[in-house]
């Protein structure tokens, strides 16, 4: 596991196809922002939810978008453009991943959702140790999907804002 | 004996058996195991059962059988007592009954069958599946008791017993359908002529009255949080040697039992200050012209929305000198803050974190936490609380607290663009300004104020706090001058204030809901809730408000002061002074001023190397010099070097900077993260990241060379410092360190006492003899008393050094005996008294 992780070899294609522990390979959404490709723990997701009207909270962290209303229960909204210190958005309206730490519901704004995926972890690259540490604090390691690089998203991390 | 007067025996014994059953059985069902109720309840169905079979009573005995044969496996432990069985059991009771109201209208067993109920309760005892209670079909007809045989007075009120869970369930889904019937109501208004404005309307009244009924099943007399007081009251007069009464008025004031829950433990804290600080002693109030027995009293009452409770005593009152000494003494405010406060300000002082005027620390209370907690406490659940206090009279403290937390009514208000709630309990009135003929914003300076009726208000732009506009912008824009705005008037406490809102919407009743985690800091919200239109809107807290402004916990506002212009961002918090230098890095640098001798400036020609240690010849003796910045290039040194000199004339060591930029007083709140050695960690001084020294630390620097052998002298024995003044904890604790002792400071004796009790080992004392709470007599009694710290050397430090205050501390236990600033005495008296074994 540890020799191959950049290497051309940890395609996508050769991951199913040897995966002796099948029960180990998680499945997550993507979602796009700012062009980036992130992918989320499916499990960790409670919703997905198109644009919402969302009430913004003063002098809350930058990155917490506002609150909005899912069904009666009061979602923190976090921009993960703000939060990846990525520049704002520009139009178009803002996709929500719902997802729950502590009893409390967050909803990551991403320009797009994806599909659901299947990942192996053994095509799972670490963090290279260039990538800029604010990156390096949220992401858990970066898959190889095609023509692209998909950062994971650790859940746990992207909400630890305000600490 | 004739069969008549036998049966009306049965009869008389057996409604009374029946009665006792009946509650039996209940405590039975919540506790199965509980052989002595099972023991109970068999014993009665017996007996029941062995008189009928000698009377000849068939019917009554065959039931009664079936029920004692269940009853029996319970007994023996062969069956599980289960809700069906005891149900079962209940049928059976009742089918008795029935039989027994027939026997006494008539004589006779009135006829019937039950066998369906008995083979119910046989496949019970057997264990027999589909044994399950059911309404059971009683032959008799449904038993009609005799007026006469019920205890007299009457039915009592009927009650069943509901779990908390299943309440606060219905609590939460009454919330929610409020806030939808709200979003419904709503969406009519829009509409001229819905078709469904009637069943609405219907709707509406219906989920108000459903809400009323779940509240009120969640409403407790406020009795329940008193019910300990008289007790403890009795406990603490005892121990207190104090002759007090307590009177309680208004138990039966219902409120909402998580708000009593919420509030059981401060009052329990307030009764207890009132009995120990509030009371005099029997022979004190003698002398003062009043009653022997000291008086507390409680008072509960609703008022509108919420419920005000008074816990009053007619003790000695507050002594606003002392209070006043004490703030001082303990840094709280300056003595120019305290001379500008009115005495009901200067009372407010007892809410501030680690107030404590009592003289002596008992067992108690003193201990200089509690009237802070107890004002948190109550803020949190959005209640405030004031005090009233008159010398020699007593003391009055009044607490206003809502009578719910699940549903508040709010004003709605619109600030920059966004939708805000305000809990109308925190409303006085609502000012419209800046309209045709309304009253009109004025600006001191930039504070924006309001002139109400002869009150000059001081105002906050609720926007341009939030950051939704500038101030540039608010301050005579156009905004105001228009259409016009409002001033929502506030009172936090004893402060009357007035926040600026752009227009106001409808009052609403609002679910209050904790924010996320995420969004603590911001002080300024009590919580979120989910509006009418399903939009979701902050609530905001006068408390926070007032606490971020600096207008609530202790900012000026002079009832009576036209010039009280409200310092609006400006936290006039008790700080520190601080020295703020550059020294190595970009990043300044601070340093209590206390700490620091002298500065002086050097020259560079003056300091010599020896050993590639800088030092300089200092007023006859040779001081050791430290580079902060870690190395000292005397090539590179400017003409005149600045230096810190820290230590007394004797012993002393400089440390040199870069340059000193200033003296600012600030509040120390230390941010130890990214600390490192020599640092206490950083803090933000006039918006800038400062680090803070540690003196400690430089200080054992220069002494492992230059303090000589004193480094070794301590040799880690563990120093407990009792003193109340920061500045000499701060002078003590460096110049111990660097003689090697590990060193503890407390800033009163009954912080030290509370280590004892938690079981904290020391080696020896230090105290100071005049402290706030108890003094360093009492403290070395209390020492010398009991307790494990009872043969430890105690070392008094003070500047008390007359021979009878000597020899006063001498009896009260003291091993010995030290001026506050003779820094070498005091390391002779340490290394003396750990040598030699105390004498006892």
């Amino acid at each position: 596991m540890q020799q191959d992780p950049t290497g051309p070899a940890g395609s996508p294609s050769s991951g199913p196809k040897g995966r002796p522990a099948g029960a180990a390979t998680e499945v997550f959404l993507t979602l796009v922002v700012a062009g980036q490709l992130c992918g989320v723990p499916v499990l960790a997701v409670r919703d997905v939810l198109g644009p919402q009207a969302i009430t913004p909270i003063p002098l809350a962290p930058p990155e917490v978008a506002g609150s909005l209303n899912l069904r009666g229960r009061i979602v923190t909204a976090l921009d993960l453009r703000r939060r990846l210190g990525l520049p704002p958005r520009e139009a178009g309206r803002a996709m929500s991943v719902v997802v729950e730490r502590e009893d409390e519901l967050y909803a990551l704004l991403a320009d797009a959702v994806g599909e659901v995926l299947p990942l192996p972890p053994v095509d799972r690259a670490p963090n290279p140790p260039t990538l800029d540490p604010l990156w390096r604090g949220v992401s858990q390691g970066v898959h190889r999907l095609g023509e692209k690089l998909l950062i994971l998203l650790d859940v746990e991390q992207v909400l630890a804002i305000g600490a | 004996m004739r069969m008549d007067d036998l049966l009306a025996d049965f009869l008389t014994e057996t409604s009374e058996g029946l009665l006792a059953l009946d509650a039996a059985l209940v405590r039975l069902e919540r506790a199965p195991q509980d052989a002595a109720t099972l023991a109970e309840v068999f014993r009665i169905v017996h007996t029941i059962k062995g008189t009928c079979g000698f009377l000849g009573l068939a019917r009554l005995e065959r039931v009664a059988h079936a029920a004692e044969t269940l009853l029996g496996r319970y007994r023996d432990g062969s069956r599980p007592v289960t809700q069906g069985g005891i149900s079962l059991i209940l049928a059976a009771l009742d089918a008795i009954r029935g039989i027994v109201a027939g026997l006494e209208a008539t004589g006779q067993e009135p006829p019937g069958e039950d066998a369906p109920l008995i083979a119910r309760l046989d496949a019970e005892a057997d264990g027999a599946p589909g044994a399950d209670p059911g309404p059971g079909p009683a032959a008799a007809p449904p038993p009609e008791p005799d007026p006469s045989r019920l205890p007299a007075g009457g039915a009592p009120p009927q009650t069943i017993r509901v779990s908390v869970e299943v309440l606060e369930d219905l609590m939460m889904l009454v919330s929610e359908l409020v806030l939808t019937r709200n979003q419904l109501l709503q969406l009519a208004r829009s509409r001229e002529d819905s078709p469904f404005a009637v069943p609405l309307q219907r709707l509406s009244h219906i989920t108000t009255e459903l809400q009323e009924g779940v509240m009120k099943t969640r409403m407790q007399p406020i009795g329940h949080a008193w019910a300990k007081l008289p007790r403890l009251v009795r406990d603490l007069g005892l121990e207190l040697g104090k002759r007090i009464a307590l009177e309680m008025r208004g138990a039966e004031t219902e409120l909402d039992r998580q708000v009593l829950e919420l509030i059981k433990d401060p009052l329990t804290h307030m009764v207890r200050n009132s009995a120990d600080h509030g009371l005099e002693r029997p022979e004190e109030r003698l002398a003062a012209g009043k009653p022997e027995t000291g008086r507390i009293t409680l008072d509960a009452r609703h008022e509108g929305g919420h419920i005000v409770i008074e816990i009053g005593d007619d003790g000695r009152g507050l002594d606003a000198e002392r209070i006043r000494q004490k703030a001082l003494a303990q840094g709280l405010a300056s003595e120019a803050e305290l001379a500008g406060l009115p005495e009901r300000e200067i009372q407010r002082f007892i809410f501030r974190p680690g107030f404590s005027t009592a003289d002596a620390v008992t067992a108690v209370s003193g201990r200089g936490v509690g009237m802070d907690v107890v004002k948190t406490n109550m803020e949190r659940i959005g209640g405030t609380i004031d005090i009233q206090a008159r010398e020699g009279r007593g003391t009055r403290f009044v607490i206003k607290i809502p009578l719910t937390l699940a549903i508040v009514s709010a004003l709605i208000v619109e600030a920059g663009g966004e939708r805000f709630a305000v809990p109308q309990i925190g409303v006085v009135e609502l000012v419209r300004v800046g309209g045709e003929g309304a009253a009109r914003i004025e600006h001191i300076k930039e504070a924006p104020v309001l002139r109400l009726r002869d009150r000059l208000l001081p105002l906050i732009d609720l926007a341009v706090l939030l950051r939704l506009r500038t101030g540039a912008e608010a301050a005579g824009g156009p905004m105001e001058a228009a259409a016009g705005r409002f001033v929502v008037v506030t009172q936090v406490g004893a402060h009357v204030f007035g926040f600026i809102v752009d227009r106001v919407f409808d009052t609403e009743e609002i679910v209050v809901k904790p924010v996320a985690p995420i969004l603590r800091q911001v002080t300024m919200f009590g919580g979120n809730t989910i509006l009418g239109d399903g939009s979701v809107i902050m609530i905001l807290d006068p408390n926070g408000i007032a606490r971020a402004t600096g207008l609530g916990a202790d900012a000026a506002e002079a009832e009576a002061g036209r010039e009280a212009v409200p310092q609006v961002g400006a936290m006039s918090e008790a700080g520190t002074a601080l020295l703020l230098f550059r020294a190595g890095d970009a990043t300044p640098k601070a340093v209590p001023l206390g700490l620091v001798a002298r500065l002086e400036s050097v020259e560079s020609g003056r300091i010599e190397q020896v050993g590639g240690r800088p030092l300089v010849q200092y007023r006859g003796r040779l001081m050791p010099l430290l580079p902060l910045s870690g190395r000292w290039d005397p090539a590179a040194a400017p003409a005149r070097q600045p230096v810190l000199v820290f230590g007394d004339g004797e012993r002393c060591m400089g440390l040199m900077v870069e340059e000193i930029l200033d003296v600012v007083e600030t509040p120390l709140a230390i941010d130890s993260a990214g600390e490192r050695p020599g640092y206490l960690g950083s803090i933000v001084v006039a918006g800038r990241v400062t680090e803070l020294l540690d003196t400690a630390w430089w200080l054992r620097e220069a002494g492992e060379d230059w303090f000589g052998g004193a480094a070794t002298a301590g040799s880690g024995h563990r120093v407990l410092l009792v003193e109340d003044s920061g500045f000499f904890r701060n002078l003590v604790v460096p110049a111990l360190s660097a003689a090697g002792y590990a060193v503890t400071a407390v800033p009163d004796a009954a912080e030290a006492l509370r280590l004892r009790d938690a079981g904290c080992a020391f080696d020896i004392i230090l105290s100071d003899i005049t402290m706030p709470g108890m003094d360093g007599f009492a403290f070395a009694r209390a020492l010398r008393h009991a307790g494990a710290w009872r043969d430890l050397p105690l070392i008094a430090l003070t500047s008390r050094d007359a021979p009878e205050d000597v020899e006063r501390g001498r009896e009260a236990g003291f091993t010995d005996y030290v001026a506050k600033f003779d820094r070498a005495g005091l390391l002779e008296s340490l290394a003396q008294c750990l040598a030699a074994p105390v004498a006892a």
